[in-house]
């Protein structure tokens, strides 16, 4: 099969469905196509929709530079601030847009938006109490404004022509048909690589991230010399034990609900994810005073109603199921949470595939956007944005451009390798490959991060691409779980790798070396970013942080360095 | 390769007296592709252990015929 088309956009959940409206919109009589591994009915990490955006820059509410100056604290400073400034100053016409679409927000009786505080500083959260109609609002908009779509098509490479993007290859997951795409300009929006841990309970898909995101992006990039940066910048999030979804302090949190130690009392100011917040929370589970909970058996009968009706219906709504499986109510009992597997992820932290404030990768032609590109604690409302700025980008980009030429060798060579599996049926199974690598990753790149035990990790990734050769499939849908191995293997060994060569500690756990326990702003107030050299090999890039556009101030510093609670406090203690 | 059977205890489950005959409701949406048609009963199952416990293909369902349990490792 092959599909030509002006634009590409490979990923049909949040970033890539607002980047195809908004490439579409753009140019009604040229093609934009919609490249879906699932469908884009219920694609991405929300599928069930979302309780709410972490991050609404709203006027009256926060003024963009008040943002920036959040987020480039949260980040330890390392922030390409110009990004992030783009995307404060676009955040509320993009609500205003969703708003227009049909999505619905919580709004105050005079029928603004109903802000709320979780973070630091500033007031970003806004509710979604009916959020869970978001796919279906997104995907009514997707056929009416005429994105071609093609579901169950997995990418597993991108196509080069003279250094420029010219398209992408990949299969049909249900009938094994190779397909080649030719495109002037690609958005990659591939959310994160979520299945590069493995949960503590053993289960392959039980992870944070929907597990269908297994880095997909990030090896693609990889593998077209695009950049990505700060990949040793973990995504660690504290979630609810064995479900592993989040419990979720975001929507208790303005009721009331609040994390605590097992003697009942509070030890962090801010539940607002970042790696300081982990490393306090790693912290407490690994002291006597473990396990950590989120607590909102203090709260009146209706709050707890309203909180159940949110967290029940929205994001991760089977929630409700587990905790009544166990005979467990947030009226009674508290929720024991515990710390995830690692992912990469820059919607809650930081890495990604390099962009600019365009969204441009270093490829001509190739854009990223949402969980897989580089805009720290981009989180969903992130992805629309970025989605957004990719696309009216890539329609003047594309303008500029001639056809490209497919090259016969490239699409030869990864037709042999992407078929290669269901040649050799016999082969290694793609779930005892795939435990293995995860298990590996847990032993070896879990923080605290040792050099030995990261060098040892690095042997196996490595002596896993043999593995990955032999592997076998007897069907497409097995053959899907196999090329999305080679995707987590890529990387894990990115993470090594980079975990390895940045020595010194930053981001609280996410980047939390032992031998370097500490921060050396002289050699690595940078980003750090890698990419593949010409051979196949990884090489590093310091690139400097950009002068920022908003100075921090001395007190500004200290919010995010001070999270731990006094412990001779008790106005704080709950009670 | 020799082959094994292992028993596994799912996740979704289909109540075949519900499910419609030829409704592919859940198999599209759902985002592993874990669930297929019997082609004998032209009715839905899990074909696959794969599951996020997301409950698209249970809210789809026309028929109410699809129950999402919590996987059995972390129930």
């Amino acid at each position: 099969m092959e599909i030509i088309t002006e634009i590409l956009v490979i990923g049909g959940g949040s970033a890539g469905s607002v980047a195809a409206i908004k490439a579409k919109e753009a140019m009604p009589d040229r093609t934009v196509l919609l490249l879906e591994k699932a469908n884009i009915r219920r694609s991405g990490a929300i599928t069930m929709g979302m309780d709410g955006l972490n991050n609404a820059v709203m006027p009256g509410h926060a003024e963009p530079e008040d943002y920036v100056k959040e987020i480039t604290l949260a980040n330890d400073g390392i922030v390409n601030q110009r990004a992030l400034l783009r995307y404060a100053q676009n955040s509320a016409a993009m609500v205003s847009e969703l708003d227009s679409w049909g999505v619905k927000f919580q709004k105050t009786s005079t029928g603004e938006f109903d802000m709320k505080k979780v973070h630091h500083n500033g007031r970003y959260v806004l509710p979604m109490p009916e959020g869970y109609d978001l796919k279906k609002i997104l995907c009514r908009k997707i056929r009416r404004v005429g994105v071609r779509v093609e579901n169950r098509i997995m990418a597993t490479r991108l196509i080069l022509d003279a250094g420029r993007i010219a398209g992408a290859m990949g299969f049909n997951t249900r009938t094994g048909e190779f397909v080649i795409i030719r495109a002037k300009a690609v958005i990659l929006a591939c959310g994160a690589c979520g299945r590069l841990g493995l949960p503590a309970s053993g289960y392959l898909y039980g992870t944070y991230e929907m597990p269908t995101n297994a880095g997909d992006g990030y090896s693609m990039a990889f593998h077209a010399g695009a950049e990505l940066s700060n990949i040793e910048c973990f995504q660690i999030n504290p979630l609810i034990k064995d479900y592993n979804g989040p419990a979720c302090a975001y929507v208790a949190g303005p009721f009331g609900g609040h994390t605590v130690n097992a003697q009942g009392h509070r030890f962090i100011q801010c539940d607002y994810w970042s790696g300081q917040m982990m490393m306090e929370f790693y912290r407490e589970l690994h002291s006597g005073k473990g396990p950590v909970y989120l607590k909102m058996n203090h709260l009146a009968d209706e709050t707890i109603s309203e909180i159940e009706r949110i967290m029940h219906t929205t994001e991760r709504p089977s929630r409700g199921l587990f905790h009544a499986n166990r005979g467990k109510s947030y009226r009674h009992d508290m929720v024991e949470m515990h710390i995830s597997e690692i992912g990469l992820c820059s919607g809650h932290s930081a890495s990604g595939v390099w962009i600019n404030e365009n969204g441009e990768t270093t490829v001509p032609g190739l854009y990223a956007a949402g969980d897989m590109a580089s805009i720290p604690h981009n989180y969903l409302l992130g992805a629309f944005t970025f989605g957004k700025i990719c696309a009216q980008h890539a329609v003047e980009y594309v303008k500029t451009v001639s056809e490209p030429k497919i090259d016969p060798a490239q699409v030869e060579a990864e037709r042999d390798r992407v078929l290669r599996p269901l040649s050799q049926p016999d082969g290694y199974p793609h779930h005892q490959v795939e435990y293995k690598l995860r298990r590996m990753v847990n032993d070896y790149l879990q923080p605290p991060k040792l050099t030995t035990r990261m060098e040892i990790g690095l042997e196996h990734f490595i002596r896993a691409k043999a593995d990955l050769d032999q592997m076998g499939a007897r069907n497409p849908h097995d053959l899907m779980r196999a090329m999305e191995a080679h995707f987590i293997r890529d990387c894990a060994e990115m993470a090594a790798r980079a975990s390895l060569n940045r020595t010194e500690s930053r981001w609280g756990l996410y980047h939390y070396r032992v031998e370097y326990p500490v921060s050396d702003n002289a050699n690595w107030f940078v980003h750090q970013n890698l990419r593949r050299t010409p051979d196949g090999n990884m090489e590093f890039i310091k690139r400097p942080v950009a002068p920022y556009v908003v100075p921090l101030e001395k007190d500004d510093r200290e919010s995010y360095s001070r999270l731990r609670i006094d412990e001779s406090s008790t106005i704080t203690q709950a009670v | 390769m020799p082959q094994a059977t292992q028993h596994f205890d799912l996740p979704v489950v289909v109540d075949q007296s519900k499910c419609i005959e030829g409704c592919r409701v859940c198999v599209e949406v759902c985002p592993l592709d874990a669930l297929a048609i019997n082609p004998d009963t032209r009715k839905a199952y899990m074909a696959r252990d794969e599951c996020w416990y997301c409950t698209p293909c249970q809210v789809d369902c026309p028929a109410n015929a699809v129950t999402v349990n919590i996987p059995y490792l972390l129930r």
